[in-house]
């Protein structure tokens, strides 16, 4: 694979579209489907059932993909230049996980530009765990001259089950990167897509203003009793989809994705409803164990799948 | 003789777990070898964020023989019981085994098998293995192709590679054979990450470590350590600065890096604005940096230490750049929490309540929940508030300064600086208490009601403190004894031995005067659980007299006396009960005192024997007009003697002085002496007899009431 010259506005250091670009080029050069972003609102590109679902049973599965993430407590207005309630993650899941992973992965950031005799690479200790998920893993966080710029893990159990075998997930903090392969220090001013003058588009003009509108939205205006009869309803449907999916007779099931779609519908009606604060902490525990229990119970289903390797 | 280098290399160990990961390799191997029979000069193991290695010098070259005897049949027992023992024993004819005569059982035959040791890399490739299977990681992990089956290698990251050598220091030593999940022993490693390429070739130990140092490795985290400390010594002393100390950041570092370069950078100087705890939380916690004081005044400088994994090319100045900004982000955060804190809320926007009191409108509504027995954060506020009230007056405090103290002293847990850094707490809303005008002992109190945190920490002295750190610990020691949840064994997860050493040195140190009792009393009564009052109170005074009694042992003070005084009823009041082991133990060393004490047991002595030999006590007090009528002289005195001693006793108790208790029991003495010399208490009148052994006891009674003459010892 030929990276771009360093004028071309899909140079990686040039534009956030050049970065985003660059990765998948060199992720489906190492034989990664590329999928795009699951079209619903998730709270980390490992909600994508491209990783959730995938990294369940014994079908190996490389798979690359952005995904658009929400977490709508982190929402600053759009005032604080680190801080969205909306950003992106790029997305790396190989299954199972090759011997010289970490090789891989730096000579990706060397493919973005990061050259390894000038800057700091480090992995540092992190125990990675997703409650709602039912998912933990061992690795560690990336950083770029102190700055984490990624999320490195061994999945050892997702949904409340044992990876057999382990994948490890990539997730690179794309505008962070970014940030810094741009040399700027607001998010809102990085270059989007590489050109300059009258034909630069910033980040600024993308997203300023979604993040303004989400962040009244999320901490002021978002509707809470709606936003919990609708945790209800999707906790209902899922269980409902799970059960009328259900081949108990083949030991089959016909119907997890969609019931997967309502435990992820559940999971961020949660998020907007801690956003809004009127999630006790006692209370919290109790909303995080319901959705962990829909996402194992879609977990045990995947199982029972072709692509959840059942016989 | 050989020497065994074991290298386990891996991808990035936390850094937290290595030093104990090097100390149970060591312990490992080597103990399984004396198991084994070998027997080591000398072991040392070493750690970086890659590596684990073990040396272990002067090891034989192979095991010990060992003889073994096996016993078999009688001579002349059946064939198949001869043929049975050889084929068990391994012996060709029944000529190779000995024959040995018992007395009892006759002629029998014995086996002696010689058992040749095994060569010690053969022990090693069983040892080796067994230890990386089983080796006790905090948290180990799978991975892999492999980790498709159940049973696969579990490490703490991925294992990439083994070196295992054995051999003499000065000849090429050989591979120890093994292999463990694909991974085969080899005489190869790798350098560091960045800065070497290709594979080393080790000979010994000494080439292993020289090897690794110029592919830029520090095997020894300890000189790791040695090299940051002192390099930041030298760049922030160049420049007028002085490092703050920070040991446990300081290993953390060695941890994660093989090459430490260390290089300075700074931050916008607008940033200090920032208090320096929480600049320094953010750069420590979120940077791995240590922050720098100007030499000339002391104060937190615009400067930062960071340590580099890699020499760079440009010199670091691409890596310090890099640094700097993920700093100035952080502390940009970090701005913003400071100064959101200090706003209102958004659904109190338009309300008169200050900042600080929003936040603890909010924590009361988020109905936080403190203990799921004992309710709510917000009830126990409440009733932090009505004991520091109660306290306060004892303390020297305002009441309504200490209430409103201790109605502030957890809203800080609902800040988002807190939330961010929650070693923060108390700190921070001292801060915010000070931005909105709250009075300083106020803002004091708030930061320090969670001190004395230990042992060695310092105990808060201004009284509104004072009055809110009891009032905090009591309510957490009376709400854990009445659900009965206390400190077991080494089981304390709510600190609770910590909470009674702090009430303790609250009340020991500043001289306070209160009645421990009332005040647990009031604390049990404020709860939201019902539990048996009385009793409960009891057992949780009797658990901080104990935490007394280790407090006072460790400062000197005699176990025996503490105990003759706290055998004593009522004994809440923790100052003037103190002050008695004292006055006690000042007393004790005159000479009256030691007499008085010998004049004690000789009475207690007689007492007991006589009323056993009874079977009735002499209780009830002297009849003086017996003692006036018939008595001798010496007991005149005694019996007058000690009814003056006892009304001084008394009286000097109710002023507390101990001291002049002390002195009219000591008055004592001449009478007690002359009554024993001259006074025969058995005389054969039996009124007599029980008159003075009643004398004797009201002796007793006497000294009871300064403390408990019969638990002294020596």
């Amino acid at each position: 694979m030929s990276a771009p010259d360093s004028n071309d506005p899909l140079h990686p250091t040039r534009s956030f579209q050049g970065l985003i670009l660059t990765l998948q080029r060199f992720w489906a050069a190492e034989g990664c489907v590329i999928l795009q972003p699951y079209d619903m609102e998730v709270g980390a590109g490992t909600s994508h059932p491209g990783t959730t679902l995938r990294s369940l049973g014994p079908k190996p599965w490389k798979a690359a993909y952005v995904q658009p993430s929400r977490r709508p407590k982190d929402g600053r207005y759009g005032e604080n230049p680190n801080r969205l309630q909306h950003y992106y993650q790029f997305q790396v899941i190989l299954k199972p996980n090759p011997p010289d992973l970490q090789e891989l992965y730096l000579r990706s950031l060397a493919a973005i530009g990061i050259d390894m005799r000038l800057h700091d690479i480090r992995f540092v200790e992190d125990d990675w765990e997703n409650p709602t998920l039912g998912a933990w893993g061992l690795g560690w966080e990336c950083w770029c001259d102190g700055m984490e710029v990624s999320q490195f893990t061994y999945f050892q159990q997702v949904a409340g089950i044992e990876c057999a075998p382990v994948s490890g997930e990539l997730t690179y903090g794309l505008e962070r990167l970014a940030c810094y392969l741009q040399n700027v220090e607001s998010i809102m001013d990085l270059n989007f897509n590489g050109r300059e003058g009258a034909e630069k588009v910033t980040y600024r003009d993308v997203f300023l203003q979604a993040e303004q509108e989400y962040s009244r939205y999320n901490f002021e205006h978002a509707n809470t009793e709606a936003l919990f009869r609708r945790f209800r309803e999707a906790e209902e449907e899922c269980r409902a989809l799970l059960a009328s999916g259900a081949d108990d007779a083949n030991k089959r099931h016909l119907m997890v994705q969609p019931a997967y779609d309502q435990c992820l519908k559940a999971g961020h009606a949660f998020n907007l409803l801690d956003a809004r604060g009127v999630i006790s902490v006692t209370e919290r525990q109790s909303y995080i164990l319901r959705v962990r229990e829909l996402a194992k119970a879609c977990g045990a289903a995947w199982l029972l799948t072709d692509a959840g390797g059942a016989a | 003789m050989p020497d065994l280098l074991l290298e386990l290399r891996s991808e990035e160990i936390p850094a937290r777990m290595q030093r104990k990961a090097a100390e149970d390799l060591k312990k490992l191997v080597t103990d399984a070898l004396v198991e084994q029979g070998l027997a080591y000069e000398g072991a040392r193991a070493y750690v970086t964020p890659r590596r684990l290695t073990l040396q272990v010098v002067g090891l034989p070259a192979r095991q010990p023989d060992v003889e073994e005897e096996r016993k078999g049949p009688r001579v002349g027992a059946p064939d198949a019981a001869i043929q049975g023992f050889l084929k068990s024993a391994g012996l060709n004819s029944i000529e190779e085994a000995d024959i040995v005569a018992d007395p009892k059982k006759g002629e029998f035959y014995v086996a002696r098998i010689r058992r040749e040791g095994r060569k010690t890399p053969a022990v090693l490739a069983d040892i080796v293995p067994a230890v990386v299977r089983g080796f006790p990681w905090p948290k180990s992990m799978r991975w892999g192709a492999a980790s498709a089956e159940p049973g696969s290698l579990r490490w703490v990251r991925p294992l990439q590679s083994i070196l295992c050598t054995f051999g003499p220091e000065t000849e090429t030593p050989d591979v120890v054979p093994f292999e463990i999940d694909g991974i085969v022993a080899s005489d190869e490693t790798r350098g560091h990450r960045f800065l070497s390429q290709g594979p080393i070739l080790v000979r010994s130990f000494e080439k292993y470590v020289e090897a690794l140092e110029k592919s830029h490795v520090v095997l020894d985290l300890d000189e790791r350590k040695r090299r940051i400390e002192a390099d930041a010594n030298t760049i922030a002393f160049a420049q007028g600065y002085e490092i703050v100390p920070d040991e446990g950041l300081l290993e953390e570092v060695g941890g994660l890096v093989e090459w430490p370069v260390v290089l300075i950078g700074s931050f916008d100087a607008a940033y200090l604005q920032v208090p320096p705890e929480v600049i320094r939380a953010t750069i420590r916690a979120n940077q791995k940096c240590f922050v720098l004081t100007k030499r000339s005044t002391g104060k937190l400088a615009n400067k930062f230490i960071l340590i580099s994994n890699i020499e760079a090319r440009d010199g670091g100045a691409a890596i310090v750049a890099g640094n700097e900004r993920v700093v100035r982000a952080r502390l940009s955060d970090a701005r913003f929490f400071w100064e959101t804190d200090q706003k209102p809320l958004p659904e109190f926007a338009g309300s008169s309540l200050k900042p600080l009191d929003q936040r603890l409108e909010r924590l009361k509504a988020l109905n936080i929940v403190f203990h799921e027995k004992l309710g709510t954060q917000a009830a126990r506020i409440e009733r932090i508030v009505s004991l520091a009230r109660r306290i306060a007056p004892l303390a020297g405090a305002d009441a309504d300064i200490a209430a409103r103290a201790a109605t502030l002293a957890k809203a800080d847990l609902v800040t988002e600086m807190v939330g961010e850094f929650p070693e923060l707490q108390g700190l921070m809303g001292r801060y915010y208490a000070l931005a909105q005008g709250e009075d300083a002992s106020v803002a004091a109190a708030i930061e320090e009601h969670y001190k004395p945190q230990g042992p060695s920490d310092s105990v808060p002295s201004s009284a509104v403190s004072v009055a809110l750190a009891l009032a905090d610990k009591l309510d957490t020691l009376a709400g854990f004894w009445a659900i009965d949840e206390k400190p077991t064994g080494s089981k304390d997860p709510f600190a609770l031995r910590r909470a009674a050493l702090g009430v303790i040195r609250l009340i020991l140190e500043n001289g306070l005067r209160v009645r421990l009792g009332e005040l647990i009393g009031a604390a049990l009564d404020a709860l939201p659980v019902s539990s048996d009052k009385t009793a409960v109170s009891a057992d949780l005074l009797s658990f901080i007299a104990d935490r007394l009694t280790v407090y006072l042992r460790d400062k000197g003070a005699r176990h025996d006396l503490i105990a003759a005084v706290f055998a004593l009823d009522g004994q809440d009041d923790l100052t003037a009960a103190v002050r008695r082991v004292e006055a006690l133990g000042t007393f004790l060393e005159t000479d009256d005192g030691a007499n008085l004490l010998a004049g004690y047991r000789r009475a207690v002595n007689i007492l007991r024997i006589e009323e056993k030999k009874d079977g009735r006590t002499f209780s009830g007090g002297v009849d003086a007009s017996l003692v006036l009528a018939r008595g001798e002289e010496q007991e005149k005195v005694l019996v007058e003697a000690l009814r003056v001693a006892n009304e001084s006793v008394r009286e000097a108790i109710a002023r507390e002085d101990f001291e002049a208790a002390m002195r009219a029991l000591a008055a004592l003495r001449p009478a007690v002496d002359a009554f024993f010399d001259a006074v025969t208490v058995n005389a054969d009148d039996a009124d007599l007899r029980a008159n003075r052994l009643r004398t004797l006891d009201a002796l007793r009674l006497a000294t009871l009431t300064v403390a408990d003459f019969g638990v002294i010892g020596g």
